[in-house]
């Protein structure tokens, strides 16, 4: 069982490294395999020729680069949290756009946009670039324990009340983003549409390294608490049976999951269904079994994003489509399928 | 093994259980008896300190329960609930290796796989491996469970397993593997601690019997001691009538009217 987890999560590695050297070719401008190659020896000091043009270096490293890392980031971040709160609620469905989790952290992050409050500029000169990735994450981590004390009851959570509070916190958090569009000047609600929409079009080096501590921590954390999340597949009392501080587990997945959605929403909008796909993907696939579900949607969800941003930048060039509309248009069809999969399976 | 002293547990002004003081032996099988709300899954929730009692104290092997830390607990009882549903599905032999989490870290051993694989065989679901657990029938089920809970402590002699009607809603084929199994357990040196309805179960399979009512003890003892009509209409408030049968040391129990 060990043996094969590894054997897959091996091949998902090699399939996200060719996404991300696929993606660094395709473009307006076209770099070959050799030519990037050639890059990157000739700008880690492996080679000093230079069998390229400066201007496929300077759009390699400087636009196209930081995008693919970017979009292997968030996808990583977006996948990895999905599983874990699927795991967390026991529910498959749970999908942190889905329950609210994505809205409240749109929320704050555009509460802080907007009402450019005085803390938010202290904050901003103290923590730079992380200043929004952190209001998201507490828009994150507030409204993920807000649906966990709705939806949650005897250690169950119960599916309609855990989707209609999901849909009561969209819409709360939709309504309130909405007042403050309402309010906004004509700068921040630019800003605003870029979140509702999602996109990696903000791509810079500076973005990359202001989420680059958001995504690793979960990316590195959360497969350790695999094997508790299975445990807690059983229920939570068996769990606990098993010596499984549920409580301690609860908090870190929480903390962790909504660390990485957060910063994902603070850099890049809302971006949907990855969460729900990918580990739907790799469960019918191969197997429930977390240790293989938490690790693998994050190199699944980091490929799919990758490939999901380059046809939002070639499809339609020079112009590009926003990522959220590219995931919401293959993932809304993948989400009813799931339900009716789910629904054959349970009578409900 | 297993002391409970003057355990008491209140929700409000209700005593759900009230001073109760029993022992239970390594090797031996208890059986717990007691009408619906009498008790029995308070006491089972306090065993297993999924709750702390309001009064009382319960020790195993020596150490008060509440002193335990989570994993060693685990290494020194395993439980099988009354409900299991899963969230997602596993393969049965995924789901018994769960019974190891406690005594590995991130990678099961050899020990491990060789313990799921005896625990499997014991419980006879060997053929079941591979399979998806969702897609059994429900007392295929439960035997996974029970696979899973007696490889939680397959290497550890001295524990207790406590069992929550392990045998509710399985067929009279299934009831009895499950008892057996019970059985089996406590020969081998478990001390297990099970909730049943059966009457007959009871005394055919345990060693001694204790019945519960409204959070107190009606009886304790050897079944021969504690089957008989009044305890059983104290505790059931039901007319029994007792049958001796050849071969039981324990006279049959059946209902004596039947009631309109």
């Amino acid at each position: 069982m060990i043996k094969k987890t590894g054997y897959i999560l091996l091949c998902l590695t090699i399939v996200l490294i060719l996404t991300m050297v696929i993606s660094s070719c395709v473009g307006a401008v076209p770099i070959s395999f050799s030519e990037l190659m050639s890059i990157i020896a000739y700008h880690t000091g492996l080679s000093g020729q230079q069998n390229f043009e400066s201007q496929q270096a300077a759009v390699f490293l400087n636009l196209r680069l930081p995008r693919v890392i970017l979009g292997v980031l968030i996808g990583a971040a977006l996948g990895i949290s999905g599983a874990a709160i699927q795991g967390l609620f026991r529910n498959p469905l749970a999908e942190p756009g889905l329950i609210g989790i994505s809205s409240g952290a749109t929320l704050f992050a555009v509460v802080m946009i907007v009402l450019e409050t005085k803390i938010f500029k202290e904050l901003t000169g103290v923590l730079g670039f992380y200043a929004l990735s952190i209001a998201a994450f507490i828009g994150a981590g507030l409204t993920t324990m807000l649906v966990y004390r709705i939806a949650m009851r005897n250690g169950k959570t119960i599916i309609t009340t855990l989707l209609l509070g999901g849909i009561a916190i969209n819409a709360m958090a939709g309504a309130f983003t909405g007042l403050l569009t309402y309010m906004a000047t004509d700068a921040q609600l630019r800003n605003i549409t870029f979140w509702s929409l999602g996109s990696l079009g903000g791509a810079s080096w500076p973005t990359v390294t202001a989420l680059l501590p958001f995504v690793l921590i979960p990316v590195i954390g959360l497969p350790f608490l695999a094997k508790s999340l299975n445990a807690l597949a059983l229920g939570e009392a068996q769990a606990m049976h098993m010596g499984i501080n549920v409580k301690v587990v609860k908090r870190l997945v929480i903390c962790l999951a909504t660390m990485a959605v957060g910063a994902s929403v603070a850099v890049a909008g809302m971006i949907a269904f990855i969460g729900l796909i990918i580990p739907h993907i790799l469960r019918m696939t191969f197997t429930a079994d977390h240790r293989l579900v938490v690790p693998g949607s994050a190199l699944l969800g980091a490929a799919l994003l990758t490939l999901a941003d380059l046809i939002a930048r070639t499809v339609v060039a020079p112009a590009e489509l926003p990522i959220g509309i590219l995931t919401a248009m293959i993932g809304a069809p993948v989400f009813i399928y799931i339900i009716i999969t789910e629904r054959n399976k349970t009578n409900l | 093994m297993i002391k409970v002293r003057e355990l008491s547990f209140k929700v409000g002004e209700k005593k759900l259980l009230d001073g109760l003081s029993f022992d239970a032996h390594k090797g031996e099988l208890l059986a717990i008896l007691g009408a619906n709300g009498a008790g029995k899954s308070t006491l089972m929730k306090l065993l297993c300190r999924e709750i702390r009692p309001s009064a009382g104290t319960i020790t195993i092997q020596g150490k008060a329960l509440a002193d335990y830390r989570l994993e060693d607990l685990a290494k020194t009882r395993a439980v099988l609930s009354q409900h299991n549903t899963l969230s997602v599905s596993f393969q049965v032999n995924e789901l018994v290796l769960m019974g190891r989490y406690p005594h590995f870290k991130q990678k099961p051993t050899e020990d491990d796989f060789r313990i799921v694989r005896e625990a499997m065989e014991e419980t006879g679901i060997s053929h079941l491996a591979s399979r998806d657990y969702n897609t059994l029938s429900g007392g295929e089920q439960q035997r996974v469970q029970l696979a899973r809970v007696i490889a939680q402590i397959y290497d550890s002699p001295d524990a207790c397993l406590f069992l929550d009607e392990p045998t509710n809603g399985l067929d009279l084929l299934y009831q009895q593997q499950i008892m057996e199994l019970a059985r089996k357990l406590a020969d081998r040196g478990y001390c297990v601690v099970c909730i049943l309805h059966d009457i007959n179960f009871a005394s055919r399979f345990a060693d001694r019997i204790m019945m519960l009512k409204q959070g107190k003890k009606v009886a304790e003892g050897l079944p021969i001691e504690v089957i008989n009509c009044e305890n059983i209409h104290e505790t059931f408030s039901i007319k029994v009538k007792l049958m001796e049968c050849e071969g039981y040391n324990c006279p049959l129990v059946v209902p004596a009217t039947i009631l309109k």
